[in-house]
């Protein structure tokens, strides 16, 4: 196939300026803000069909215009021609930038002491020049839900672009308190306890996450009544929720815990969004019933049961839109959210179709974080975040060529690329010395 | 019930014989496939026939003997079986680590058929998986390589019989985490993993020199002399001296892959594979000429330290080098998608559909010993195929058939809701497994999950 070796070179190519310019010793390549014109391409905007022979106007972090005629007027003007412009990708559950590397415990951010820590912020540990966020954009992953995780409420999740120097440049305009509700299934092969504890432990912290709740209900009561309250950061942050500012990121698994979970939230009045979901497909009409959307995955994941059909998770996602259920999907991974395209197709080849696969990452996500006027489409007005491929970029053959954040274009390198660089040939070879 | 796989392909009009060996044999022939040889191209609108569990002939127009299944590939690709060559699937047991040096154990004895992780893997495509110790020791046990005769009760069943012998080893965090962290004992350090295995070596040296002088000594009429005493630790050293088994190292930094190069040079072994080998590409050209190559991930990588300096474009690199190159999964979830594995060493350095075809077929094969009998479409070859929808390297792709020695193990049609061959007598409820998702979850329980995540790390 030497087309595939094609696109590849063609993204050797893209990346030569930047080595061009590396050879000054300390140059380093930098985003950087201008005035973009990608010509010629193809444009799959998600919302609005497919458009040939199309031109993308980038200006001020916006996708300024969208036509076939438009003229450049000084902008940096890009060829397209044959390349694909998508909206960059959205991965609605991950770890991203709160780890650097998972063995090592004084690298890891995303877990506080506490069962009750809803006023944790995932947004003040995201460590903008993590590793990883190089190594994740150029896959055309662009932005992220970073979440945190720990207790019954372990903190507050929040979407981030994958640039910037700070967490409030990279903030992408949503946050959300995290709940695992209680669950009743076993963490994995080494979680021994007997089936008896696994149900006193469930009922447990069933009954405390009521305490809990009808505590911050009392909370908020008192507060809209202008009591004076004690300093309760974590009552506070929780009342948000009740209060309808925040929405609440349920994150369940099991499906008796998913029944749970819905009756559990029934009459609350609160913006729900579950996640995690694995065992949707069993309760998919319930939970369609109920109204809520859906963040699921990973997709390449080991089924929840032995007796499990062995494509149930490949296929969760797919039987859970077509129940009507509104889904997005997560990686819920660290250093590999670059995975996300390939989780992606693999819920579309089993069962949720291509277009629906392409939703579930783009503006699926972004309505589901009340961020559609935004983010989740190549549509005029909308933030730039673009991702410029050789095919679609779903294939691991395709090859990304230009990604756009917040109008920045994005250097194509990070770690990997330049190890590719330095290592390919080396010298000295063989010989010593 | 549990049926029999083999006895439903029985049904379906398969044939085989048991005469030449005690495993199933089956006959097929699978028509108009785009045939994906791996070393021989790729072969479009062809036949391939296998019978008695043997590739008898590839070509075009074949018609099939009486009683053989044909099977119509027409607008799909046909692959030969996957191979991993690391994994625990199949394991009931994974590491002994009670001592730096456990090469006595054999992963043959914990050998569990009715896993099913087996009959996932099928469903992946993947019909030889080999079967490895862990990595808590620096010469830890005797890996099994496994045939995915899916349906059997009996380990020996799915042993490959014909594979030679291979063992682990591992060098770095895990090794010096549990022995020398762990117990106190050397190694603590990579310096200390060095020296377990050279003094290792030395006396299994000595002990064969024991042997040999006793021997020597025996032969002599009116000989008094005593034996040593059997050693079967020491006698297992002596076989990888002699050649007779290959080493397959669990490796991430490039300095400790270049001391056990260094290492197997000084004591003349060359039958060495490099497993996981996260920085091999800094040494890419000395596994090159040195060894038999390595088994890396398409791109784990900052899962722990040693894997922080990785990178995606490993496999890319190696190859270009000119080492055997393979792509594991050394995970019951990766395994179950080793194609698409592949297939990204063409986003992370362009390799062609062949040269990424050959990293889960006849590279992994020749890593294990084994590339005369599996890992390409060839006639002689044994009959592990593999039909797929579309392109395997395609994301989009969906395996539809696994067949095993011409025996189909996997279909994608007759894939039933419970595929398990024995369920727990004791179990009341089936056990979820979830995601191990909070830190908290592990309260109560941490001396536990700690000290068996610790025994059973396989990373």
């Amino acid at each position: 196939m030497k087309r595939l070796t094609k696109s590849f070179f063609a993204f050797l190519i893209a990346m030569l300026p930047m080595v061009a310019m590396a050879q000054i010793d300390g140059e380093f390549i930098k985003p950087r803000s201008g005035k973009f014109l990608l010509k010629n391409a193809t444009v799959v905007t998600i919302t609005k069909g497919i458009l040939n022979n199309t031109s993308v106007l980038v200006e001020n972090g916006k996708i300024q215009e969208i036509g076939t005629s438009i003229a450049g007027n000084g902008a940096e003007e890009i060829d397209c021609t044959g390349l694909f412009i998508y909206p960059g990708m959205i991965d609605s559950g991950t770890k991203l930038g709160l780890a650097e590397v998972s063995s090592v415990p004084e690298t890891v951010d995303f877990s506080e002491v506490g069962n009750f820590t809803p006023n944790m912020q995932a947004l003040t540990a995201v460590n903008p020049n993590s590793e990883a966020i190089p190594v994740t954009r150029v896959s055309g992953v662009t932005t992220v839900l970073t979440v945190p995780s720990g207790g019954l409420f372990p903190g507050t999740a929040a979407l981030i672009n994958l640039n910037g120097y700070t967490p409030d440049q990279m903030y992408a305009g949503f946050k959300a308190v995290v709940m695992n509700f209680p669950s009743s299934g076993r963490r994995g092969r080494f979680d021994r306890r007997s089936d008896d504890d696994i149900k006193k432990a469930n009922e447990k912290a069933l009954k405390e996450a009521n305490e809990i709740w009808e505590n911050a209900k009392s909370y908020l009561k008192l507060k809209n009544e202008g009591a004076s309250l004690e300093y309760y950061p974590e009552m506070d942050q929780l009342a948000k929720v009740i209060a309808g500012e925040l929405p609440l990121l349920v994150q369940v698994d099991a499906a008796s815990d998913i029944q749970n979970a819905l009756k559990w939230l029934e009459g609350k009045d609160v913006k729900v969004i579950l996640s995690g979901v694995s065992e949707g497909w069993r309760v998919a009409d319930e939970i369609a019933k109920s109204g809520y959307p859906v963040i699921t995955g990973p997709v390449q994941d080991l089924p929840t049961r032995e007796s499990d059909r062995y494509d149930t998770p490949y296929a969760n996602a797919g039987k859970m839109a077509k129940a009507g259920v509104k889904v997005a999907i997560r990686t819920d991974e660290i250093e590999n959210v670059r995975n996300l395209p390939f989780h992606a197709a693999f819920a579309a080849s089993y069962g949720m179709g291509k277009e629906e696969a392409w939703k579930a990452v783009t503006i699926n996500a972004a309505e589901i974080f009340g961020i559609a006027d935004q983010y989740g489409s190549v549509e005029q007005g909308k933030v730039a975040n673009l991702i410029v491929a050789t095919g679609d970029p779903f294939e691991t053959q395709s090859q990304i060529m230009h990604v756009f954040i917040d109008g920045y274009r994005i250097p194509l390198s990070n770690r990997h690329i330049r190890l590719y660089q330095e290592f390919l040939e080396r010298s000295p070879g063989l010989k010593s010395k | 019930m549990k049926k029999i796989n083999y006895f439903l392909a029985a049904l379906l009009g398969l044939s085989f014989s048991f005469a030449s060996a005690q495993t199933p044999k089956g006959s097929v022939l699978i028509k108009n496939a785009t045939v994906l040889t791996v070393t021989k191209g790729t072969l479009q609108n062809t036949d391939v026939l296998v019978q008695d569990g043997i590739i008898k002939k590839v070509g075009s127009n074949l018609s099939a003997p009486s009683g053989v299944q044909t099977i119509d590939a027409t607008g799909k690709y046909l692959m030969p079986g996957i191979i991993d060559a690391h994994s625990h699937v199949g394991l009931d047991v994974v590491n002994e680590a009670t001592s730096p040096i456990t090469a006595e154990v054999q992963m043959k004895d914990v050998v569990n058929p009715t896993e099913i992780g087996i009959y996932r893997a099928l469903a992946g495509g993947v019909t030889i998986s080999h079967a490895m110790h862990g990595s808590a020791n620096v010469i830890g046990g005797q890996n099994a390589t496994l045939k995915h005769r899916w349906g059997t009760k009996n380990p020996d069943d799915i042993i490959m019989a014909d594979a030679p012998r291979t063992i682990k080893f591992a060098l770095g965090e895990n090794p010096t985490r549990v022995h020398g962290r762990g117990n106190g004992i050397q190694p603590r350090s990579r310096m200390g993993v060095e020296a377990v295995i050279r003094n290792g070596f030395n006396e299994a040296i000595q002990y064969k020199k024991a042997w040999a002088d006793y021997n020597a000594a025996a032969s002599q009429k009116g000989s008094t002399a005593t034996a040593p005493e059997y050693d079967e630790r020491l006698q297992t050293l002596v076989d990888i001296l002699d050649g007779k088994i290959i080493i397959h190292c669990h490796s991430y930094r490039a300095d400790e892959i270049y001391m056990l190069i260094n290492v197997a040079r000084d004591f003349n072994i060359s039958k060495l594979v490099f497993q996981h080998t996260n920085e091999g590409f800094k040494v890419a050209p000395e596994i090159a000429q040195y060894t038999m190559g390595a088994s890396v991930f398409a791109d784990w990588w900052a899962y722990k330290f040693e894997v922080y300096y990785s990178t995606a474009f490993n496999a890319a690199i190696l190859n270009a080098n000119g080492a055997i190159t393979s792509i594991n999964s050394d995970s019951a979830e990766l395994i179950r998608h080793l194609y698409h594995e592949a297939a990204k060493t063409q986003r992370y350095g362009g390799m062609t559909d062949d040269e990424a075809l050959a990293m889960i077929t006849i590279n992994p094969a020749r890593q294990l010993g084994i590339s005369d009998k599996v890992g390409s479409i060839e006639e002689g070859k044994q009959g592990d195929l593999v039909i797929f929808d579309s392109h395997p390297l395609s994301t989009y792709t969906v395996p539809q058939m696994t067949f095993v020695d011409g025996v189909k193990y996997f279909d994608i049609k007759e894939d039933k809701n419970d595929q398990r061959l024995a369920v727990s007598p004791t179990e009341m409820v089936e056990d979820v497994y979830l995601r191990i998702e909070t830190e908290r979850c592990m309260q109560d329980t941490e001396h536990l999950f700690e000290m068996t995540s610790t025994l059973f790390n396989q990373n």
